[in-house]
């Protein structure tokens, strides 16, 4: 889904909060959703490309001022009431309080029959899909040319994995693009690589 | 005058959100606290950047471990005990030159090999970082204190797929011949990133 937390080269959100050695945690809560979403997982309740899903599904407006572990925890709290492990009514009545959940979920897509292999130093092209559910490409490669310079293990396609379609898992390849191909005459001069699965790639002469 | 505006409910504190679905999942048999004990303990104790250290100070040490890690990160970084969850199955590992400087990243959520170079810190998954280090590395870097000479070739890397990556930074001249336990001390977190240079 083209959704909020599409963040690649959107402008305006100002400098970065960096400090030295910075923390991951900022509070015992945090600790506690950073292992209550793995141990979700590792039971089996939902896998990571549900979890991410469930994450991009927030209303925009609460993704922008959530922070990475409310988020985090919003995702797991809705996967569990989706599931059916818990209902919306339990955890308000125990949080005394309201408890915003993420949208519902639009239907995936099983992988594109046309898939072709790909090897180190092919010339590639981002297909130009969009679809309502969940996806690993980020908006700003649609459609654009690199060249392969990495071939990865396969692995579940994420447009069916987070919504329970069967498919086949996939090679994803680190497919280097000129920041300048990107971004035409508004990006500093960068190679940037992108984890891209088979599906969304087509060969290009 | 009757109220009779409706009863607008207030959002639950985030603590006390967690604290609902930690309970409902142990009123359910599921351990989540038990969990909390052992995951929270991994998360603060074992999944720490101290490990990517030991692994960049091998490799400065044992031209044979280096090539090893640059062709499979995951089976090389298991030598030193180091394991990744199953759903990581390729560890990229990327290797800084004087002209060439790595960063990675995550536009799309916030990935990374955490249990190698540690859970990520705030500001990698802030909107900020996420946004722009793609599309305006240098000015980033250098608001991050990176200020890198012009012909440096900058290399990001988005973490879109399962493949995860750790920056390999270069060695400092003044520390050749170092023992590998004292280079593993100056090996920090940000350099694994690639948002600092040793």
């Amino acid at each position: 889904m083209d959704g909020i937390h599409d963040m690649g080269g959107k402008q305006g959100y100002g400098p970065v909060r960096f400090t030295f050695d910075a923390k991951a945690f900022h509070s015992p809560w945090e600790v506690r959703v950073n292992a209550l979403y793995g141990h979700a997982v590792r039971l089996g309740i939902f896998n990571m490309d549900e979890y991410r899903h469930a994450i991009e599904r927030m209303v925009p407006a609460h993704y922008l001022t959530a922070s990475y572990y409310e988020r985090s925890l919003t995702s797991l709290a809705t996967l569990c009431v989706e599931k059916g492990v818990v209902t919306r009514e339990e955890l308000e009545q125990r949080a005394q309080g309201a408890f915003p959940l993420a949208q519902p979920s639009a239907p995936g897509r099983g992988n594109v029959l046309a898939r072709e292999r790909f090897k180190v130093g092919d010339r590639v092209r981002v297909r130009m899909d969009s679809v309502p559910g969940h996806m690993r490409m980020p908006g700003y490669i649609r459609g654009k040319v690199g060249v392969v310079v990495g071939i990865s293990p396969a692995y579940p396609f994420p447009d069916a994995h987070a919504h329970g379609v069967v498919s086949d898992d996939e090679p994803t390849y680190d497919v280097r693009f000129h920041s300048e191909i990107l971004w035409p005459g508004s990006a500093e001069p960068a190679l940037v690589h992108v984890g891209v699965f088979e599906s969304y790639l087509a060969s290009e002469p | 005058m009757p109220d009779d505006k409706p009863v607008i409910q207030r959002t639950a504190s985030v603590e006390a959100r967690v604290d609902a679905i930690q309970s409902a999942l142990d009123a359910r048999g599921l351990k989540a606290s038990e969990a909390v004990e052992e995951l929270g303990h991994k998360a603060k104790e074992e999944w720490i950047p101290r490990n990517g250290a030991r692994v960049v100070a091998r490799a400065w040490v044992d031209p044979e471990f280096r090539k090893r890690l640059l062709a499979n990160g995951r089976d090389a970084v298991a030598e030193l005990g180091l394991a990744m969850p199953r759903h990581h199955r390729h560890l990229v590992v990327l290797e800084n030159t004087p002209k060439v400087q790595n960063v990675i990243c995550c536009t799309l959520c916030s990935c990374t090999a955490f249990t190698i170079i540690g859970l990520p810190p705030d500001w990698y998954k802030d909107l900020q970082y996420r946004s722009r280090v793609v599309r305006e590395s240098r000015t980033v870097l250098r608001e991050m204190g990176l200020d890198l000479p012009a012909d440096v070739e900058i290399r990001v890397w988005d973490t879109t797929a399962d493949t995860r990556y750790m920056v390999l930074p270069e060695q400092p001249a003044h520390t050749k011949g170092w023992p590998e336990e004292k280079l593993a001390e100056i090996v920090t977190r940000d350099s694994l990133i690639g948002v600092a240079r040793l």
